[in-house]
């Protein structure tokens, strides 16, 4: 077993311009289960690649437990990995795709037939291990890669989107069958995702990327709760995070959307020093309660849409000329166009610079 | 019906006419069908030897020319610098008729031609390359004026194959461990199959008409099969056994494509 330790990491693709990754740095440390998260192209496997050594970085190092392997070919580093692609070999049928690594390793007979029935028992995959892949759905043949990456033991687990491709209530059993196994196995994982939820449940720790660098490495709990800055605020979350413009007065008041209510202790300080701040206020769609119009300490807003979840009822409210999302409990009875009072959850209220978008905390 | 019409009328007048009236041919005779032919062809004493000659060649000709072919693709997948010239240049061949590969290598290999030149100026005594009684030196000297002629098709096709498999395989199979040669053996060849099934398909039925090199090399030193056709028909102006001789190729031709086909059949009834 191993940890991860990549310093640096600059990558440019030839005949392109941009960096796909910018300076990255990441520790993961041994058996953690680390989730990537981040919009579509931010760089999360350009830099799986490079763990891979599929890709070599411009610039940086990448070392697995104590081991230099910055510039090691893949063969070299032992690792598994579920490609976003997939990759499963189409010459092969599904028993022998999932048991390539252990050949390769040269693994007793009796032992990879025992692994390659456990993982195909484990993804259902047993009704299908003498067909070839192009005989299998989208989602068989995703199961198959995970299948070949998980029967390895490798040190480290390198997972790009591994449950894209599965229906709800597949991705939702697999998702604890997934966590389930990687305890077991040890392995130290990278892994990639665009559901922020299966981040949130899998993950030790999530490393937010954006364009091509961590905008925020945390406990998932952490980032949800206290965005580093606003573009984490607004990736993280469904739906994201409100963001209202607001100013905090020299006297220490919060004025938002034309109403003013009370500013924290460290705002209020730095307003009074400053003649007044502009901030940035976010809130949750979850931290913000419905009263009726005109209860003390509420703002004014009027109820635009209404959208019934299931679990909760999610509502588009104009406040002041601003659109924020509200989330109510299910059994609460709105309508559209109703006149209603909000109030914030003032401990769950996070303020951002409006020049960098950083978040500002005491 | 009516609309392939016109192709079937063509297909006739093109390809079926002359292939009727060459089978006719390869059995006429004075006095009606007869298989005199094919007799008097396998009795002329240059036959047999044309026959293990063009055998040799094409055992040891096509092994040498997929290795190299293989190589060379492979060599411009992995993208050093400067590839894009090396296709070009492996590809020149192709454009070169037989013919004219076959006089290229004659100014190398012929008494007075640069091989011995260059023997001669670091003082080794020249050779006679291409004299008749030199067999193994005229074999080389045909073997290797085809391989440069011919293996630049193999090339193509193989450089074609490679460029439809996603490169995602061989990373796939390098991460769960596998070197070059594994990573070469299950993966890139089984992938690459179709494109080398039709190589040697082509390059096998290819082979057997090889002649115009070892012609312009070594005159008739070395019979081939169709050389033997050239000569029954121009030479000894019987085109009956010509014909027959014809035919024989043809049908070994045909059968080793069926045989490629069906040796190298692929197991998956789904492949890719
Ligand atoms: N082979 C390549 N050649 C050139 N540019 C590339 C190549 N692969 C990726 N890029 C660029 O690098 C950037 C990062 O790509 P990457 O594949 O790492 O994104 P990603 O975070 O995995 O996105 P997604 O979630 O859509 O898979 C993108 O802007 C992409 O266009
Ligand atoms: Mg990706």
């Amino acid at each position: 077993m191993a940890d991860i330790s990549i310093k640096g990491l600059k990558k440019t693709y030839p005949g392109s311009t941009e960096l796909a990754t910018n300076n990255v740095s990441l520790d993961v440390a041994e058996g953690e289960f680390m989730v990537l998260l981040g919009p579509s192209g931010c760089g999360k496997t350009t830099l799986l690649r490079m763990v891979a050594g599929l890709d070599f970085p411009d610039e940086g190092s990448i070392s697995i437990g104590g081991r230099d392997v910055t510039y090691l070919p893949p063969q070299d580093r032992n690792l598994s990995m579920v490609f976003q692609s997939y990759a499963v070999f189409p010459h092969r049928k599904v028993r022998t795709n999932i048991a390539f690594g252990l050949v390769m390793k040269k693994v007793p007979r009796e032992e990879l037939e025992k692994k390659v029935a456990w993982a195909a028992d484990l993804l259902q995959l047993t009704p299908y291990l003498d067909r070839y892949p192009a005989q299998l759905s989208g989602g068989q043949r995703q199961r198959v890669a995970v299948a070949r990456a998980i029967v390895m033991d490798a040190d480290v687990l390198l997972m790009d989107e591994p449950l894209s491709n599965l229906d709800a209530l597949l991705r939702l059993d697999f998702r604890a069958e997934l966590k389930k196994i990687v305890q077991q196995l040890g392995s130290t994982t990278l892994y990639v995702t665009h559901d922020q939820v299966e981040a949130m449940s899998l993950s030790d720790r999530v490393a937010v990327m954006k364009k091509g660098q961590i905008a925020q490495l945390g406990h998932p709990i952490t980032v949800y709760e206290e965005p580093a800055d606003r573009f984490v605020g607004g990736f993280i979350g469904s739906p994201p995070m409100n963001f209202l413009e607001g100013r905090v007065t020299q006297q220490g008041a919060l004025e938002v959307a034309g109403q003013s209510t009370e500013a924290p202790e460290f705002l209020a300080r730095s307003a009074a020093r400053s003649g007044g701040l502009p901030v940035m206020v976010g809130i949750r769609a979850e931290n913000i309660y419905l009263e009726d119009r005109g209860t003390p300490g509420t703002l004014d807003a009027t109820v635009e849409v209404v959208e019934p979840l299931g679990h909760a009822t999610l509502l588009t409210v104009d406040l002041g000329g601003q659109t924020i999302k509200v989330q109510v409990a299910s059994t609460v009875r709105v309508s559209s166009g109703e006149k209603v009072g909000l109030r914030f959850d003032q401990a769950a209220i996070r303020f951002f610079d409006t020049e960098t978008q950083l978040g500002l905390t005491a | 019906m009516l609309l392939i019409a016109p192709s079937i009328v063509f297909m006739t007048l093109l390809f079926g006419w002359p292939m009727v009236s060459g089978i006719l041919q390869a059995f006429g005779g004075p006095e009606g069908l007869t298989t005199a032919n094919f007799t008097r062809m396998a009795q002329d004493p240059y036959f047999w030897a044309s026959v293990g000659n063009t055998l040799l060649l094409i055992v040891v000709m096509i092994p040498i020319q997929f290795v190299l072919a293989l190589a060379m693709a492979l060599l411009i997948r992995a993208k050093p610098r400067g590839s894009s010239v090396y296709f070009y240049i492996w590809a020149i061949p192709l454009a070169v008729s037989d013919l004219a590969a076959g006089l290229v290598w004659l100014t190398v290999f012929t008494d007075r031609g640069y091989l011995n030149s260059v023997l001669a100026s670091v003082g080794l005594e020249p050779f006679s390359w291409l004299a008749y009684d030199n067999y193994a030196s005229m074999f080389m000297a045909v073997l290797i004026a085809e391989v440069w002629r011919a293996t630049s098709l193999v090339f193509v096709i193989v450089v074609a194959g490679l460029q439809s498999i996603p490169k995602d395989y061989e990373e796939a199979a390098g991460v769960f461990g596998a070197g070059f040669w594994d990573r070469l053996w299950h993966v890139t060849l089984p992938l690459l199959r179709p494109s080398l099934q039709t190589a040697l398909i082509l390059r096998t039925i290819l082979a057997f008409q090889t002649f115009a090199v070892a012609l312009a090399l070594t005159g008739q030193n070395f019979p081939l099969v169709v050389g033997e056709t050239y000569r029954w028909y121009t030479g000894l102006q019987d085109a009956n056994v010509a014909s027959a001789l014809a035919l024989v190729v043809m049908a070994v031709s045909m059968v080793t494509a069926v045989g490629y086909l069906k040796l190298l059949k692929d197991q998956s009834e789904a492949p890719r």
